[in-house]
């Protein structure tokens, strides 16, 4: 039950500065497996709303493993498996009584290649909420225009809207896919490596993007940079071989860790 | 160019080796080249002699009149009337069977031993000669209705669409990447609006050049409608009786003493091949389109 007091000490430190955290997922003693390979070994961990969690680890790790659970993208594919309980605002994400699509409207998720749908830049955003919404033309316009604002697109795009969503650029893609999932107004955003497919400007425009979404959701991040890490969450934890081996404030991660096998990844002796 | 390049890198240790290698080159060159300038040749000849004795036959008769006794004038307004029908029918059987079943095999049984047994027998029916199709439809439908018919021909045509359509479909399904599938579904989507809205518009155009494809392989099939819609010398649009259409009635025709049925063959096979031609270079539009927007 280290994991219990870990999420306590954690609470702690940060209520310190901060009044309003709260726990919007609770990873608890999750295992995950591939057929018959163990890929996470009971993983505990908290993720707060309002704040960024970013998962760090050398590749195989089991990083984009832990991510895929918490929208059980992963149930797409027969032979994979999890046990454990994840909590989403107090209810259990993994139990077979929960709905998937419901899940995946609340917990969006954005992929390390852009994935644009083939079809115009105001229907790749407007598709998400079309699943779920009867929305007047005005309202429609109303919310694709919100999320691209978000998104930090809509003075690029506003004059193309009709236009396929694969003319845009690489980063323009990826900023039209998190446009697409934060459209559907969920209460959780996970981003698989968002910028490893991108140039560094297309990178840092995400990056700042991450910052300003932070206000409305809990955000989980997978990211094979330290830097990228370090610059936008406020929690890191740290995966080996399918462990969690050390979760914290990503200040305490990066600059004190407790353990080694940490303090030797961040400084780049392995991974 | 390098063939006039006297001095090779390497300086003259292995001249004899070089020489030999580039002698090689040249003569398996020339092979290759032959061997197309051959193949092609025979298309050429094939179209120029169709043109030639085709072009006469194409006049506004053509399409306007029916189908003549020997020795008067006369058209094949019936035949191409009654391939139209037929085909279309086809088309319209074929097509959403062959989709869905593609659509199981690339979406849905990915792996199962449905999938793959039906993948293996499709591949067998895929080849299959079109007289077997026919003589199977004649015995199943022709025979217990007592009469050849329209119907009968058009369902002949859809058992040869079917497996080109699943063919296509199930191969241009798996050409779109999993992450457009996982990123639709990441977003709430239950299965079959990933599959309708996402999936099927990424495979669009492979699709669509899959159907112009079965559509070109039935329009000229003779044999299958040779057993089922057989012939019908006369203006008919019911599809409970025989109907003609071209590639019997240029089999008729073709083989008949009567010059003037002689010339409406060469017409009617001109009009296929044309009509094929056509099909082809659609489907090839089509298909680069495709990869275009996919980049």
């Amino acid at each position: 039950m280290t994991a219990l007091s870990m999420t306590a000490e954690q609470s702690q430190a940060a209520l310190a500065t901060d009044g309003d955290m709260r726990e919007k997922i609770s990873v608890r003693n999750l295992n995950f497996y591939y057929g018959g390979f163990h890929a996470l070994r009971n993983i505990n961990l908290p993720l707060f709303d309002k704040r960024v969690t970013a998962f760090i680890g050398p590749s195989g790790c089991g990083k984009s493993t832990l991510l895929r659970i918490l929208n059980r993208i992963y149930d797409l594919y027969p032979n994979q498996r999890a046990e454990g309980e994840v909590l989403l605002d107090g209810e259990n994400l993994l139990s077979p009584k929960q709905d998937l699509n419901l899940l995946r409207a609340r917990v969006g998720m954005v992929f390390q290649k852009p994935t644009p749908f083939p079809m115009s830049i105001y229907d790749n955003v407007a598709y998400g909420i079309r699943l779920y919404e009867k929305l007047s033309r005005a309202d429609m316009d109303v919310r694709v225009e919100e999320a691209l604002r978000k998104t930090a697109l809509w003075t690029e795009v506003k004059d193309k809207l009709r236009q396929s969503g694969l003319s845009l650029s690489g980063g323009q893609q990826q900023r039209l896919c998190i446009a697409r999932a934060v459209a559907v107004r969920p209460a959780v955003l996970l981003l698989d490596e968002p910028t490893s497919a991108l140039d560094p400007i297309s990178t840092s425009k995400i990056e700042e993007l991450v910052d300003e979404l932070k206000p409305d959701y809990c955000i989980a991040i997978v990211t094979h940079n330290m830097q990228q890490a370090a610059r936008v969450s406020d929690f890191t934890a740290f995966m080996y071989l399918g462990e969690l081996v050390e979760y914290g404030a990503t200040d305490t991660i990066f600059t004190a860790p407790k353990e080694e096998k940490t303090e030797q990844y961040i400084t780049g002796r392995f991974g | 160019m390098a063939i006039t390049d006297t001095s090779p890198p390497g300086t003259n240790f292995a001249m004899g080796r070089y020489k030999r290698r580039k002698i090689g080159n040249t003569i398996t060159m020339g092979l290759a080249v032959g061997a197309a300038v051959f193949g092609l040749l025979w298309l050429v000849w094939i179209l120029a002699v169709l043109l030639i004795n085709g072009i006469s036959a194409i006049n506004l008769g053509l399409f306007t009149q029916m189908t003549p006794p020997p020795g008067s004038t006369g058209g094949l307004l019936n035949a191409i009337f009654g391939s139209i029908v037929m085909t279309v029918l086809g088309m319209v059987i074929g097509t959403p069977i062959g989709i869905m079943a593609g659509t199981y095999m690339a979406e849905y049984g990915k792996g199962t031993k449905l999938a793959e047994v039906t993948r293996f027998i499709n591949d067998i029916l895929l080849s299959a000669p079109s007289i077997i199709v026919g003589l199977f439809i004649y015995t199943i439908v022709v025979v217990p209705m007592g009469h050849f018919s329209a119907w009968a021909g058009s369902i002949s045509l859809a058992v040869l669409v079917i497996p080109v359509v699943v063919r296509t479909t199930e191969d241009m399904l798996n050409l779109v990447p999993g992450s457009l599938r996982e990123a639709a579904a990441a977003l709430g989507a239950p299965r079959w609006k990933v599959i309708v809205q996402v999936t099927y518009r990424a495979a669009r155009s492979g699709i669509m050049t899959g159907v112009l494809l079965a559509v070109a392989r039935i329009s000229g099939e003779t044999a299958p409608l040779l057993f089922t819609a057989l012939n019908n010398q006369f203006w008919s649009v019911n599809m409970n009786a025989p109907m003609a259409n071209l590639p019997v009635t240029i089999f008729q025709f073709a083989l008949s003493p009567y010059e003037d049925w002689q010339r409406l063959a060469w017409g009617g096979s001109l009009l296929i091949t044309v009509a094929i031609l056509a099909l082809n270079i659609g489907a090839r539009m089509l298909a680069s389109i495709g990869t275009k927007k996919g980049q």
